[in-house]
């Protein structure tokens, strides 16, 4: 049977060529998504370092404004550095989808057991 | 910008006249690496929340533990790591100019960003050298209470401290006692005026005064300890000390889990880097010679570009998880 999946050519490498113009447009947005990331960590350093210490934010609300920030970075840089945002959506989909099942059934294991394990050891302890 | 979105020549079509991914085969591969790459270190970074949470000993927690800065006194919470996650995602922008210089074909863009990619790299890798060390170091070095005991602190507080707690020594005075505590014999402890002496008589005669001990240190809500108070929580050690931190002591927390993740944690991401600018060098030279320009498209610094960016993401999660919550 012939093989399907070898590109022969370099057909698809070959049409992600771009222009002059293009490229001074994307440069653009590389940069702003820069400033972007820098921008998200110092927040979250400064988050760390003073809103932990006061007493007005529950650490609840903190950490779960990591948790967002850290997915708002995570999506610029898969999407926008990576590329993923410019492909097909049957690729983007073949991606994210396992992380999205696989991720979110893990933490639902790892904090479902580790509230078990806690009650194990409450009670027998 | 990489966008394959042109209609796609029909002999590279799949069987049904369909390209469902429309990317190169290696490109599509790196993908997949990538997302079964990325699911160990979510495992990781699970199994560290699970330890974490089920922990019967206090966990330290990063801003009180990740707060030095090279050649610098005082504490600097969370700057250092910080500075390493700019590091990581600056490289990471050199990275994607010289994908993007490559969309255009232009040799020396690729080369003089694949450089730039490669010098940051290296930075990072230098940092977490550093970072490893002050952790292996440590500070003073702790030990742990053989029985609960009755203080109070500086501030005047009282506090009882279970047995097990973990009690930590200044700088200096951890110094001497490492070779006491796996029983040097030229070591002496004398206690004076409320004061704890130690007095190493080696090729040289040192001596430390103990100023004061602190509990907390770690985590939130850290106290010192001095005088006859010192004194009382030196009397009820145990037997283990524990300076700096390896595979097997730890002195940041009565349990060894902590170290443990850290060093497997950022060690294989450290490896991931370390890898990736192996690898980049080897394109370094590939696009200095000339070898993407005859072959006429720049898609294997795409491929690279796509792996680098992945180490980038991968700290990025590292940083939240292990240093920040």
């Amino acid at each position: 049977m012939e093989r399907d999946d070898l590109i022969v050519n370099d057909s698809y490498a070959m049409a992600a060529h771009h222009s002059e113009e293009a490229g001074a447009a994307i440069r653009k947005k590389i940069w702003f998504v820069t400033a972007l990331l820098t921008l998200i960590t110092a927040v979250e350093v400064g988050m760390g370092i003073i809103f932990k210490r006061s007493e007005t934010f529950s650490w609840t609300m903190i950490k779960w404004s990591f948790i967002v920030l850290t997915l708002v970075k995570a999506a610029y840089i898969v999407l926008v550095f990576m590329h993923l945002g410019d492909e097909r959506s049957n690729l983007k989909k073949t991606i994210l989808t396992p992380y999205i099942l696989f991720i979110s059934y893990l933490l639902f294991i790892a904090i479902t057991e580790g509230f078990g394990h806690l009650e194990a050891f409450s009670t027998f302890h | 910008m990489a966008g394959n979105t042109k209609t796609i020549p029909s002999d590279v079509l799949w069987g049904g006249g369909q390209s469902p991914y429309s990317v190169t085969y290696g490109k599509m591969m790196m993908w997949f690496f990538l997302v079964s790459d990325a699911l160990t270190f979510g495992g990781l970074l699970t199994a560290y929340g699970f330890s974490r949470a089920t922990s019967e000993d206090a966990w330290p927690i990063g801003e009180q533990v990740f707060r030095a800065l090279p050649g610098l006194e005082g504490a600097y919470p969370l700057v250092y790591v910080a500075l390493m996650t700019f590091l990581l995602i600056v490289s990471s922008v050199t990275m994607v100019l010289a994908v993007e210089a490559g969309h255009r074909n232009d040799k020396r863009g690729v080369v003089r960003w694949m450089a730039a990619t490669v010098v940051g790299g290296i930075f990072f890798l230098g940092s977490q050298a550093w970072e490893w060390s002050h952790f292996i170091h440590g500070s003073g070095g702790s030990f742990q209470l053989a029985k609960a005991v009755n203080v109070t602190t500086d501030s005047g507080m009282s506090m009882e401290l279970p047995q097990g707690e973990v009690v930590f020594m200044d700088h200096h005075f951890g110094h001497l006692a490492e070779p006491w505590s796996q029983g040097d014999p030229n070591t002496v402890l004398s206690s004076t005026d409320g004061h704890v002496t130690l007095t190493q008589f080696g090729e040289h005669e040192h001596s430390a005064q103990m100023h004061g001990l602190t509990v907390n240190k770690y985590i939130e809500n850290e106290q010192q300890i001095s005088g006859e108070e010192a004194l009382k929580l030196w009397s009820a050690r145990g037997e283990v000390f524990a300076f700096g931190a390896n595979l097997e002591d730890s002195e940041y927390a009565a349990q060894q889990t902590y170290a443990n993740f850290f060093f497997f944690i950022t060690g294989f991401h450290g490896f991931h880097v370390f890898s990736g600018v192996v690898i980049n060098i080897i394109i370094f030279f590939m696009a200095l010679n000339g070898v993407f320009e005859r072959r006429g498209h720049y898609e294997m610094v795409e491929k690279t570009g796509l792996y680098w960016h992945f180490v980038d993401l991968v700290w990025v999660f590292v940083f939240t998880f292990f240093y920040l919550i």
